[in-house]
């Protein structure tokens, strides 16, 4: 029998969907408090899309269980159909039905309020994501900005046990899609809403969730808060999905690891002699005319606007190391000193 | 369900032809057969040259060259499409006979003055019959190979002049090779409509394998006979729809291959271009200016003459109302076909959609006696089940109500509805139907709130096109309607087969005039793609 909690929003507990040979979803458990942000994020194929179509119930598992607020929705020997499930959904494409108004598509989720009922808690909802003078446009006659506020005016309507977004922000242009993202998670927050939202943007997942799930083949990676990701990944998988890290060749002994570029003291539980790999942030890594540890020589350099990329030759390195830096070089500077912060490094063992 | 509501006819007609006696098919084999056969080989194969021919030349024409007129010509070029053949075939027999029209005015221009000294040859042969079949099917080649040229060919015809390709040399070595799905696919369902036809060779002699199974049922009332010949009729068409798969497969293919880009028509001088013209109006001109004319005339005398009589209204009744039940089956089953094919995307749900769909390759002759042994032992099964239970006879329940004939149309157009609203529907995002169901809509009301609003048109264009193919069907309607029942079609096959014409010219007009319908509408939607 399956405990069943309070505490939880939405407990996953070992769901597995299969596509022929190929597992979709893995095996995934995973539990959402009430009022959290769950970011799903990894590259295209790792499942992150078919777990919420699985937990909307418009996709069902091969094995596993699904509990929503507390209530088995999906499991051996129980399926809930996703019309009974109160669920919102926004989907990457809004889903806007084009043959009806914004307050008709709306009022289309309100079903069990009485009409007088149902047009008050659209006012609201539309009110409060600040759409009311949309209120008779049909979908064609919205920018993709506006849509989206419908999209999730419609799926909050309802008051859903739980919000799914896939890819909610990846039809917006890249000048839109900050502030839109910004506006929408400050409300969700504000309403204490429980939120699980796919994405494949990295910045994105770092910055939307207060905790994010990295997916990879159908199975979790690592699940953390931003932070746990980003600066302490468990796995290469993990510190690579999140950075574009130099990596350098060196072995493990007596708690440093040798490099050609020097030692790099790192405790690890691996055997001595092991080898090991370095791995250092682009922004780790400063160059300076005249004061650093070793000599480099500028091979290219493009200009970003917010940061400047040098690729920089190094000795003894085969491949030249990648900096990112905020600092401005003249245009004339060829060779450099480098100098590495130490504390922003990480090593893992090689394969 | 569908799927085998479709299939148990056919599941019949082969039963039925084990039935006959050997013998049996030693006499068809040695007697009727062989002349039939060849006879319809080589109908189809005039009528496959006649239309590919026409329905090429005429694709090639409106979208090359720029002329005045061209754009009332693409549609145009399509009214042919609302003349039934076997109405064509009756309304030839009339203008061409010796002492009709055509033949007493080039008479009177050469300064003759008997039939007897000048005549032109007999409509009443195999090459009258396969030029008129043509002039009334090339549309079917038309369609496909315009929208071909049109789309496809664009960039490829451009970088053939950029190699240095004569314009006139570009047509037979780019555009007519690129062509040749779209022009195999046309040819084919010309071609199914061939065997399909019945009135049109009977009225001109020519004796094809369909209209033995009709003789070989009615005069001789040997249902194993005409089974048999019906399940070699079947066999011919399942080659066709093989042609036509394979045909297709390329065609996917090739329409990959390269971006949609506007073909730009060549500009002519105003002579040559009135040439053109004129050249495009010919087929519009025989296969459907001549006979609409000359069935308005003879239906206003007719009316004139003896007012519209009660028959008539009672055909029109009879006619309207089983092509409006047939219709209204048809697309609830075409609509049941369609979304489980959506709801439940998988192996199942798309082989019984392929299996349904099935019906429309198969002539009406061949689906009516398949129905009809059907549905006549499921007569005798109520009838002696109610006999056991009841002690009443409710004799020949099914095919005495028009019931068969109802089932007969649905499969033989379950294609074209299945496959409009499978269209309609496939315009529609999957995501709305998720978002449907996660806003608390049942499957059933997610079909009502979504599905048929946003495809209303699709089902609209689907019904229109059931029902007007519902009126013009003859073979079957001539074969299974109830006793007594006259519609348009029979009635005027009746009177043709009297050599009474103009009784029926009334009705003939009738069914021309509904037959425009999806004409109209084709090049309603023709004009909006642009």
């Amino acid at each position: 029998m399956v405990a069943e909690t309070d505490e939880f929003a939405l407990e996953i507990r070992d769901v597995t969907r299969r596509f022929g040979p190929t597992a979709a979803v893995g095996g995934i458990s995973l539990s959402v408090r009430k009022g959290e942000i769950i970011c799903l994020v990894g590259h295209s194929g790792c499942g992150k899309s078919t777990l919420l179509r699985l937990i909307a119930g418009v996709d069902t598992p091969d094995g596993g269980r699904i509990l929503l607020a507390g209530k088995e929705i999906s499991g051996p020997s129980i399926f809930i159909e996703p019309e009974a499930r109160n669920v919102g959904f926004v989907f990457q494409d809004y889903a806007l039905f084009p043959h009806l108004t914004v307050e008709q598509n709306i009022l289309f989720g309100l079903k069990r309020y009485n009409r007088a009922e149902a047009i008050r808690r659209t006012s609201e909802v539309i009110g409060r994501i600040g759409i009311t003078h949309l209120i008779d446009r049909f979908p064609h006659m919205l920018s993709g900005g506006e849509q989206q506020r419908v999209a999730l005016a419609r799926a909050l309507a309802p008051r859903p046990h739980i919000l799914l977004m896939d890819e909610p922000f990846s039809n917006l242009d890249q000048s839109l899609r900050d502030r839109v993202r910004d506006n929408t998670l400050s409300l969700l927050k504000t309403l204490g809403t429980t939120v699980i939202m796919v994405t494949h943007d990295p910045d994105e997942a770092l910055s939307a969730g207060d905790r994010v799930v990295l997916m990879k083949a159908g199975e979790v990676v690592q699940t953390g808060s931003g932070y746990d990701l980003h600066d302490r990944p468990l796995t290469p998988y993990a510190a690579e999905f999140f950075c574009d890290f130099n990596k350098v060749p060196g072995v493990y002994k007596g708690g440093v690891i040798k490099t050609a570029m020097g030692a790099f003291s790192q405790a690890m539980a691996i055997p001595e002699g092991s080898p090991s790999t370095i791995y250092i942030r682009p922004q780790a890594i400063s160059i300076s005319r005249d004061d650093g540890d070793f000599a480099g020589r500028i091979e290219r350099r493009s200009f970003h606007g917010e940061f400047e990329q040098f690729l920089v030759r190094v000795d003894n390195l085969e491949t030249p190391l990648r900096v990112r830096s905020t600092k401005r070089l003249p245009p004339d500077v060829d060779l450099v000193r480098v100098s590495i912060a130490n504390d922003q490094v990480l090593a893992f063992p090689s394969d | 369900m569908v799927a085998a509501l479709v299939a148990l006819p056919v599941v019949g007609l082969f039963l039925q032809a084990i039935q006959g006696s050997p013998g049996l098919w030693q006499h068809l084999a040695t007697t009727i057969l062989p002349i039939s056969m060849v006879d319809t080989i080589i109908l189809l194969l005039g009528v496959g040259i006649v239309s590919a021919v026409i329905g090429t030349t005429m694709a090639w024409l409106v979208t090359a060259y720029s002329f005045p007129g061209r754009r009332t010509l693409e549609w145009a070029l399509l009214l042919p499409l609302a003349v039934p053949t076997y109405i064509i075939a009756y309304a030839y027999l009339d203008i061409l006979h010796p002492i009709g029209p055509v033949q007493s005015v080039i008479r009177w221009l050469l300064g003759y003055s008997s039939p007897r000294e000048f005549r032109l040859p007999d409509v009443r042969s195999m090459p009258g019959c396969i030029l008129l079949l043509g002039f009334v099917l090339y549309p079917y080649v038309y369609m496909p190979t315009r929208v071909m040229f049109l789309t496809q060919s664009a960039n490829l015809i451009d970088a053939a002049r950029t190699l240095g390709i004569s314009r006139r040399a570009i047509f037979w070595n780019v555009a007519l090779p690129l062509a040749r799905p779209a022009v195999a696919v046309g040819v084919s369902l010309a071609l199914m409509e061939t065997l399909n036809d019945v009135g049109a060779s009977e009225f001109l002699g020519v004796r094809t394998l369909t209209v033995s199974i009709y003789t070989t049922w009615i005069t001789r009332t040997d249902l194993p006979g005409a089974s048999q010949i019906a399940l070699l009729l079947l066999l011919m068409v399942v080659a066709l729809v093989s042609f036509e798969r394979w045909a297709r497969r390329r065609q996917r293919y090739s329409a990959t291959a390269q971006r949609n880009r506007g073909f730009e028509p060549l500009r002519v001088s105003s002579p040559k271009g009135l040439l053109l013209l004129m050249l495009g109006l010919t087929p519009i001109l025989i296969g459907f200016a001549g006979p609409a004319l000359y069935l308005s005339t003879s239906a206003w005398q007719r009316i004139r003459f003896a007012g519209i009589s009660s028959n008539l209204l009672n055909e029109a009744v009879n006619t309207i109302a089983l092509a409006v039940i047939a219709t209204a089956t048809t697309i609830a089953f075409g609509l049941v076909v369609a979304y489980a094919n959506r709801l439940r995307p998988g192996a199942v749900s798309s082989w019984s959609y392929r299996f349904a769909t099935m019906g429309y390759a198969a002539p009406g002759t061949v689906v009516a006696i398949g129905v009809l042994i059907v549905l006549a032992t499921a007569d005798r099964l109520v009838d002696q089940t109610a006999i056991d239970w009841f002690g009443v006879s409710t004799g020949l329940l099914f095919i005495g109500s028009g019931a068969a004939l109802i089932y007969a149309y649905t499969m033989r157009f379950l294609a074209i509805s299945a496959g409009g609203i499978d269209a309609g529907l496939a315009r529609i995002p999957l995501s709305l139907d998720q978002a449907s169901r996660l806003l608390g809509q049942s499957p059933a009301g997610t079909l009502r709130h979504i599905h048929l609003p946003l495809s209303k048109a699709a089902l609209t264009a689907a019904g229109l096109l059931v029902f007007v193919d519902c009126v013009k069907e003859l073979p079957a309607t001539l074969l299974l309607r109830p006793l007594n029942i006259e519609t348009f079609a029979t009635h005027l096959y009746g009177e043709a087969a009297r050599g009474t014409y103009e009784e029926a010219s009334v009705a003939a007009l009738a069914i021309l005039l509904i037959g425009m319908l999806p004409v109209i509408l084709l090049s309603r939607i023709g004009r909006s793609d642009r």
